[in-house]
């Protein structure tokens, strides 16, 4: 069976050279088949491989697959080969069934969409380039992906091209993840100059052996990585892009947040997690991004009104608790919690693509309330996810995830009480603005908008279907890793074992673990109880809160993410656009301008010749004769 | 036999084109620049003539034949195209045609 692994990347692939050649011409129904039907395949044979993976380990619990090389020059051996270990099979299961989750959903809820097939085509080559990024056996191939992702990103967040303001999204997303993407190309350059491979495994084999812990190099590589990982996946201070990506339609949103995108950075971190302990200066820089981004991310969550942008800033701090985790070295806790991550935050977004087609494109969550009985699978789907993503403790699979990270950002001996303390702080805002979100949109009086709208339509299957099987995976996704106060069942650290190295407890006993647990779930209901106060019991007194003087200018300040895109654009983008201006004309462009009137002039002159008159032709021809007579006889 | 020399044919030849060409290259009237031709074809028949008559062999005079043939063709083709010529543009000078449509 693992031989088969080839087909995971190759199936999403295909379908995308397919529908790009001509799924311009094909009826609905049959793009749909070959967009859906493709990674739908890829997810089976992915299933069955991990199944043969995890019933008959291979030997060193990895499996490498060499297709063919790709490239042989000058010590560099690229080869495009693919490594499935236990943690490539995690990412490749969450990131193919999610994926097919989200295309099953795509085939209905883009029905009406122009671009169907191109709708397609993008999102099975995004699929596609991030099981490249995942499966990648060299640092190379990896980066092929990476670039892959980020191109799709950008078509897909610019999928609706005719507002101008979607593709200034688009753009801005793909410049300033290319930002983060520059400072990887020069880590690997680094890398392959000092230790003279990409293959991944031989790579940290020799840095392991050459770099002595927190010498230079070992922290100029791991820091240009990090740059690149934090561009991916929007963390502090390149998170810009992401609320702004919201320009595209729901399943990307999804898909960029669930599976694919930018959960990229944490797997690569995850994946370099020796040269990540090589380096322990860049390791504490990643945990304290982790924390500051989840706090900042967490306010600017609590003030927006639009329902998909609420959502993006929590996957900004969902994943600052991925990267706090990975920078207390809790590597296997990052991964768990990044696949429930992809499984409640697909699903959030999946939920709010529902109630945002249903309001004909309304994204402001002001203008719905009260939908809970005009949609009720929704809502409680809806209300799965949003309990999930607040930790609600013991029944959601939140729960777990966080309540990992949380102990062993306490427990590790990289970790400590301060980033504790931002985790807990986190979750708190968490589950504040999660159920302010749930009271906003669907309880509360209906707004003229939704009691207006024409009777609202059953959601159909294809639409219901992936939102009840992600609502599932979200709340028993987390029995997979009970901890040690319920059960202690580590299954899925355990299986990331032979990869991730686990994380020694440098302080707190049990009696510690359960104290911090009951505190973590005692904050997650006091934040629900606040949402529950404020939006729903006093929604009157919010709004005054909100317009009062002392908090307006935080309130604006928060709602514009802090100031970052104000900032940038003073600093970056202005004096970009100005040095531009200025430097419209400059010697390289007359150089070219140059050529430009050098033919034209050239060919001014010639066109003269060409004047009708048969003598001169006649005379042209005997001269042209006697230049090459001359030629042969006297040269 | 003591003939003429080869090199005094080739000369006259080469006069009888140069005529010929300037006559190509200088006249307006079309029936005159077609008489140029001729006279080109000719010293063209006479250098083969003359290089066959040095050589002694029978294929300065073969080629010859052909070219005389092949003139006779060219003028009949010619002298129709001078007609409808003069029909169209009632004159003999070739630089009236030169109009060219794109």
């Amino acid at each position: 069976m693992l031989t088969l692994l080839w087909l995971i990347p190759a199936l999403p692939l295909a379908g995308f050279l397919v529908l790009v050649s001509g799924g311009r011409n094909w009826s609905r129904p049959a793009v749909a088949a070959i967009g859906v039907g493709s990674v739908g395949l890829s997810a089976l044979v992915a299933v069955a491989v991990g199944a043969s993976f995890m019933l008959a380990p291979p030997q060193g619990e990895a499996y490498t697959q060499s297709l063919w090389t790709w490239m042989d020059v000058a010590g560099l051996n690229a080869r495009i080969a693919l490594r499935l270990d236990a943690l490539a099979l995690v990412m490749v299961l969450v990131v193919a069934v999610v994926s097919l989750l989200i295309h099953w959903y795509s085939a209905e809820f883009m029905i009406e969409e122009e671009g169907y097939g191109r709708f397609f085509a993008y999102m099975n080559l995004f699929v596609g380039s991030m099981l490249v990024l995942v499966l990648a056996d060299n640092l190379l191939l990896l980066y092929l992906g990476w670039e892959g992702v980020g191109l799709c990103s950008y078509l897909l967040i610019g999928f609706w091209y005719k507002e101008p303001a979607n593709g200034r999204a688009a753009q801005k997303a793909f410049i300033v993840t290319r930002v983060g993407d520059a400072a990887m190309a020069i880590g690997l350059f680094l890398l392959f100059n000092h230790l003279g491979t990409l293959q991944i495994q031989e790579l940290l084999h020799r840095a392991g052996q050459q770099w002595p812990a927190g010498s230079g190099l070992a922290v100029a590589a791991a820091a240009l990585l990090l740059g690149g990982a934090v561009g991916k996946s929007a963390q502090l201070p390149l998170q810009t892009w992401l609320p702004d990506a919201m320009a595209g339609p729901s399943p990307v949103s999804a898909l960029i947040h669930a599976a694919t995108m930018v959960t990229a950075g944490v797997y690569l971190i995850a994946r370099m997690n020796v040269l990540f302990t090589l380096a322990p200066v860049v390791q504490s820089a990643v945990a304290v991004i982790g924390a500051l981004t989840l706090l900042l991310a967490g306010f600017s969550a609590l003030v927006q009104s639009d329902i998909k942008r609420v959502l993006a800033y929590s996957t900004i701090s969902q994943i600052g608790y991925m990267f706090l985790a990975l920078g207390v070295g809790a590597w296997s806790a990052a991964i768990f919690h990044f696949m429930i991550h992809a499984f409640f935050k697909a699903l959030l977004f999946l939920a709010a693509g529902v109630v945002i087609l249903r309001l004909h494109h309304e994204h402001d969550m002001f203008r719905m309330g009260g939908l809970r009985r005009r949609m009720p699978a929704v809502f409680w789907t809806f209300l799965i996810g949003c309990a999930s993503l607040s930790a609600v403790p013991l029944v959601t699979a939140g729960f777990y995830s966080k309540d990992l990270i949380l102990w062993q950002a306490w427990s590790s001996p990289a970790g400590g009480p301060w980033l504790f303390a931002a985790g807990l702080v986190g979750a708190f805002i968490t589950s504040a603005y999660a159920f302010r979100m749930v009271f906003i949109t669907f309880c509360g009086e209906p707004q003229p908008l939704v009691t207006q709208s024409s009777p609202l339509p059953r959601t159909g299957t294809s639409l219901a279907g992936p939102l009840v099987i992600l609502a599932a995976a979200s709340v028993v996704g987390g029995f997979v890793e009970l901890p040690a106060t319920l059960g202690h069942r580590p299954l899925f650290s355990d299986f990331l074992g032979s990869v991730l190295p686990s994380v020694r407890a440098a302080r707190g006993s049990a009696a510690t673990e359960l104290a911090l647990q009951v505190v973590s779930a005692a904050v997650c209901l006091a934040g629900i109880g606040l949402a529950y106060a404020m939006f729903l019991r006093q929604r009157a007194y919010a709004e005054s809160l909100a317009r009062s003087a002392w908090t307006r200018p935080l309130h604006r300040f928060w709602f514009g993410g802090w100031g970052f895109d104000w900032l940038y654009d003073r600093l970056f983008v202005r004096p970009i656009v100005w040095f531009a201006r200025i430097d419209k004309n400059d010697f390289i462009d007359s150089l070219y301008q140059g050529v430009a009137w050098l033919s034209e002039r050239c060919h001014r002159l010639l066109s003269r010749t060409q004047n009708g008159r048969l003598r001169w032709y006649a005379m042209g021809i005997s001269a042209g004769a006697v230049i090459v007579i001359a030629i042969v006889v006297w040269l | 036999m003591v003939g003429v020399p080869a090199e005094h044919g080739l000369i006259l030849a080469a006069i009888l084109f140069a005529l010929g060409l300037a006559g190509v290259l200088l006249r307006r009237n079309i029936v005159f620049i077609l008489m140029a031709l001729e006279i080109m074809l000719n010293a063209a028949g006479l250098a083969f003539v003359v290089a066959g008559a040095r050589w002694a062999q029978p294929d300065g005079q073969i080629m010859f034949i052909f070219i005389l043939t092949m003139a006779a063709a060219e003028v009949a083709v010619g002298l129709a195209l001078v007609l409808q010529f003069y029909h169209r543009f009632k004159t003999l000078d070739a630089d009236a045609a030169s109009r060219m449509r794109g």
